[in-house]
């Protein structure tokens, strides 16, 4: 199969998790098309990296887990805490500096 | 002897300094010091004329060089002094009236408890005074004009618990900054002239100077001369600075301080000498103010200010011949002499009159007084006669010579100069006698003071009296003594030039003319104020009368001119202000603010917006990179 076709996979995915991004307000829908758009980006170097038949994509792409495992863990319990205080998980009530 | 000449001024200086600094401690010795060092002033000036009188007409200058004041490169300015016949002329007058009127002092100011501050203005003044006449150039010669000014505005001001006196000191002062504003433009315009500003240089350089050139300056030291001298149009100050203690108007406003502008003009002859424009307007500006001075001094009633105006008068004629040229600075210079004389008397012997009247200035409340101050009635009247020009006088031989000038300047002109002059002649007579009867003859028409005490004249003390007999005796003796031999001519001739001129009338013609107009002048006098009773309440008058009344509108025409102009042009200039230059800083400040409202929108909190942003950003990033590569 044509290694480009996965790059329009990525792209397409890329797209609907910024949209996703963009246009939705509650906190964890935000949170998992972030994660959608870093996945688009591994599959991009995954593909990138067979294209050009070395292995720098694949590592990239292995780095970029270990980070969105951490940012995971980092965003996960933002979003609780700001449940907690706020009792709504939407982004927009998030808008001021203070409680 | 050369070294003297600084001690000139530094006697009277150190009076001022240790009295204005001194405090009360010296309340009581004060005035005895300031009138000492005047009189040693006035003995040094005697060592140096008699030194002087030993040379040779030519080897008679003095120079004397003290510090480099500001040594610039390009821009030399020297504390220096000068003393040739003219300075020599002036400062003997200056300290020998000036002692004299400290002498009075003494007696005038005797009840005054801020007398030591008054003789340290009074010494401040000599100091300046005679700075102005020794500097040996043109910024020294500022330093003086202005220190004259200060003393003179401290002096007019100096019963500052009036307020008319606060309000003339500050109009002499305002006036005569308008003239030296003058002063300072034509030295600004010498030096980039000239390249320097010293006596020698600017005087020699002329002969090689366009006549333009020589015209700018000369009209802006004219306008100098017109604010120190009370000449039209800067006039207005020398009315209202009669508020002064008397020994100040009879030394700084007739004998010596206002006369600084005839010392400019006559100093600076040789520019003049080449711009005979600037030359005819000197003229012009002595003749108008012959005239006007004669005028405003026949309707006052107020003694001095009578006085006042005759001073501008004879003024008048001082700087009509030193317009003149070469014909007339001689003459200039001899009138300002005897004038300092007779005046500085004439003014002596109003204090005196005014001190046994309760201070009381309205002539139509005196009358009579000449059995009760007998001293007071003959100084004073010796001193009338000597101004109207009485045949022997003083004022005589050196306002006739200025006549006989004005018709020697030949042509059309001479002849209107002349009968200017000579018009002027009557007019002094005229209002001269006037004072003389309204004070010393007639009923008595004595007032209460304001408190109800009657006066009771009397003569005034020693103190008072001996000055104004040494005044009277050079105003009768002094004109004789100068022009016997014509003196006084070959004396200044070497600093000054005479010229003889062609006169189109003979001398005698001359006298005879003036001698007629002078007896026409006394004679309407006598028969308006000596046949009938003088009237307590000023009439109405005639509109002349009124008009010189109130210094023929001169204030009025101040106001409406000056001062209402003034307002209109701030007014206008605050709205401009307000307008444009505001509102361009204002219009600024509006858009930068309402600028920063909409982007502070930007920053609203919503991190959605924020994302839109950095997509937005990286899309455009992108799209460029794509296409510069495409490119």
């Amino acid at each position: 199969m044509n290694p480009v076709n996965y790059l329009y996979l990525a792209a397409l995915l890329f797209a609907i998790g910024a949209t996703g991004v963009l246009i939705r307000r509650n906190a964890i829908v935000v949170f998992m098309c972030i994660e959608l758009m870093l996945n688009a980006c591994n599959l991009a170097f995954v593909a990138f990296s067979r294209m050009h038949g070395n292995l720098d994509g694949q590592i990239i792409a292995f780095f970029t887990m270990v980070v969105a495992a951490a940012e995971v863990v980092v965003g996960l319990a933002i979003i609780v805490s700001l449940f907690r205080s706020r009792h709504s998980a939407s982004v927009d009530d998030a808008s001021l500096m203070k409680l | 002897m050369e070294n003297l000449i600084a001690l000139l001024v530094a006697a009277p200086l150190l009076g001022a300094a240790v009295l204005l600094c001194g405090g009360r401690a010296l309340d009581r010795a004060g005035h005895w010091l300031g009138t000492l060092l005047a009189a040693a002033s006035f003995v040094i000036a005697v060592v140096l004329f008699t030194d002087m009188l030993g040379k040779g007409a030519e080897e008679r200058t003095l120079s004397q060089h003290l510090f480099s004041w500001i040594p610039v490169e390009g821009f030399q300015a020297d504390v220096a002094f000068q003393l040739d016949q003219l300075s020599m002329t002036f400062v003997l007058l200056i300290s020998g009236v000036g002692t004299l009127i400290h002498v009075y002092s003494i007696g005038y100011m005797e009840h005054d408890e801020r007398r030591r501050r008054f003789f340290g203005y009074l010494n401040l003044f000599l100091a300046a005074m005679l700075l102005l006449v020794l500097a040996d150039n043109y910024l020294l010669l500022y330093v003086g004009w202005e220190g004259v000014g200060l003393a003179s505005y401290l002096l007019i001001g100096f019963w500052q618990h009036k307020p008319s006196a606060a309000t003339a000191a500050k109009k002499a002062f305002l006036v005569n900054r308008v003239g030296d504003v003058g002063l300072s433009i034509a030295i600004m315009l010498m030096f980039t002239t000239f390249g320097t500003f010293a006596f020698g240089p600017v005087l020699e350089a002329t002969g090689q100077t366009s006549e333009g050139k020589l015209t700018a300056i000369g009209l802006m030291l004219l306008l100098a001369a017109c604010g120190k001298s009370a000449q039209v149009p800067l006039q207005s100050w020398l009315g209202d600075a009669m508020e002064g203690p008397t020994p100040v108007s009879a030394l700084i406003h007739a004998a010596t301080m206002v006369t600084a502008g005839v010392y400019l003009i006559v100093r600076s002859g040789a520019i003049f000498n080449g711009a005979p424009d600037a030359q005819l307007v000197v003229t012009i500006v002595g003749a108008v103010t012959l005239l006007f001075g004669a005028i405003v001094g026949c309707a006052k009633d107020d003694i001095k200010k009578a006085l006042a105006g005759s001073t501008m008068s004879q003024i008048g004629y001082m700087i009509l011949a030193a317009g003149l040229g070469p014909i007339g600075y001689v003459f200039a210079i001899m009138h300002l002499v005897t004038h300092g004389f007779f005046k500085a008397g004439l003014f002596l012997g109003a204090g005196s009159v005014m001190h046994g009247m309760n201070d009381e200035v309205d002539m139509r409340k005196y009358g009579g007084l000449r059995k009760y101050m007998p001293v007071t009635f003959v100084t004073f009247g010796l001193g009338y006669l000597a101004i109207i020009g009485f045949p022997g006088l003083s004022g005589f031989f050196s306002k006739d010579k200025i006549i006989e000038a004005a018709f020697a300047k030949g042509g059309t002109e001479g002849w209107l100069l002349g009968s200017v002059a000579l018009l002027g002649a009557a007019i002094t007579a005229y209002y001269m006698t006037r004072v003389m009867i309204m004070t010393f003859f007639g009923d008595k028409r004595w007032q209460p003071d304001a408190d109800g005490h009657a006066p009771h004249p009397h003569e005034s003390p020693k103190s008072m009296t001996i000055p104004m007999i040494v005044l009277a005796f050079g105003s009768v003796f002094a004109g004789g003594f100068f022009s016997i031999g014509d003196r006084f001519m070959h004396w200044l001739e070497p600093v000054t030039r005479h010229d003889h001129g062609n006169s189109p009338l003979s001398a005698a013609t001359v006298t005879g003319a003036t001698m007629v107009v002078l007896v026409i002048g006394v004679a309407l006098a006598y028969v308006q104020y000596g046949r009938r009773p003088v009237p307590v309440t000023a009439p109405r008058g005639s509109l002349l009368t009124r008009a010189a009344r109130r210094d023929l509108l001169q204030d009025d025409f101040n106001h409406v001119v000056l001062v209402r102009g003034g307002e209109h042009l701030t007014r206008s200039l605050v709205y401009v202000d307000h307008s444009l230059v505001d509102g361009v800083v204002n219009g600024t400040a509006a858009s930068m603010g309402g600028l920063s409202g909409r982007l502070r929108k930007l920053q609203n909190g919503y991190a959605r917006s924020y994302a839109v942003s950095m997509f937005g950003g990286a899309a455009v990033l992108i799209a460029a990179t794509l296409l510069m590569r495409a490119v």
